[in-house]
């Protein structure tokens, strides 16, 4: 059984894709036999934002980019804390409410590193990952956080 | 010299394209293409941040564009 960090691109898995992510997925992905947790953070797109209704999101990215920054996060958290496994899966294209951006799932012996590192893999994202979202209104749309 | 610029997100809407060439003086700096395209599309002015990538990574101000580089134009991300 891996422990260790000698074969890093086995512990973690990117994925950039077009078609709805599965949290079974990444579940088969990060499930160890010494794992006492995985943790998961699912993204989804919400129906509001600022008190406008959302009709849904685009999402852009720069792809091999973005790929690598993903894996980036992923060896730093690997690196930070005793992680099994570390999923990363970002979705691209028009997503309707309630579809899921983003899921990260992080497994590890104990809880309490899961929930930091996944926390960690999620915050980083949103600063570093070139990915993009429109927000689509009835009457316009938006780059999200483009302008201060 | 020779450059092309690639863009993405609100960067893309600002030059209303996703590529673009570009001739900028010998020995540019990341700072200096900055200081041209912020003067050719005032609208980067507005946003919260623009950040550069070459070769897939992020590159500093001080780092000097060469002959033939894509530059990648990375405004404010927003993922997640």
């Amino acid at each position: 059984m891996s422990t260790g960090k000698e074969n890093k691109n086995d512990l973690i898995d990117i994925r950039l894709e077009v078609t709805p992510l599965l949290q079974s997925a990444c579940r088969e992905f990060i499930m160890a036999d010494g794992a006492g947790a995985e943790v998961y953070f699912i993204g989804t797109v919400r129906n509001r934002t600022r008190g406008k209704e959302v009709q849904r999101l685009e999402f852009e990215a720069y792809e091999p980019m973005a790929i690598s920054e993903m894996r980036k996060i992923a060896e730093r958290a690997l690196g930070k804390w005793p992680l099994l496994k570390v999923a990363i899966h970002h979705r691209t294209g028009v997503l309707d409410i309630g579809e899921i951006p983003v899921i990260i799932g992080v497994s590890s012996a104990h809880r309490n590193i899961a929930f930091e590192a996944c926390q960690y893999c999620i915050d980083t994202l949103k600063e570093t990952v070139p990915i993009w979202k429109k927000e689509i209104f009835t009457d316009g749309e938006q780059w999200v956080s483009a302008h201060p | 010299m020779h450059i092309k610029i690639r863009a993405f997100g609100i960067a893309k809407d600002i030059l209303s394209a996703t590529t673009l060439s570009y001739d900028i003086p010998d020995g540019s700096t990341i700072q200096d293409l900055k200081s041209i395209l912020l003067q050719d599309y005032p609208d980067f002015e507005r946003l919260r941040s623009l950040a550069f990538a070459i070769n897939e990574s992020y590159v500093e101000d001080g780092n000097e564009i060469r002959q033939g580089d894509e530059v990648v134009l990375i405004p404010p991300v927003s993922g997640g």
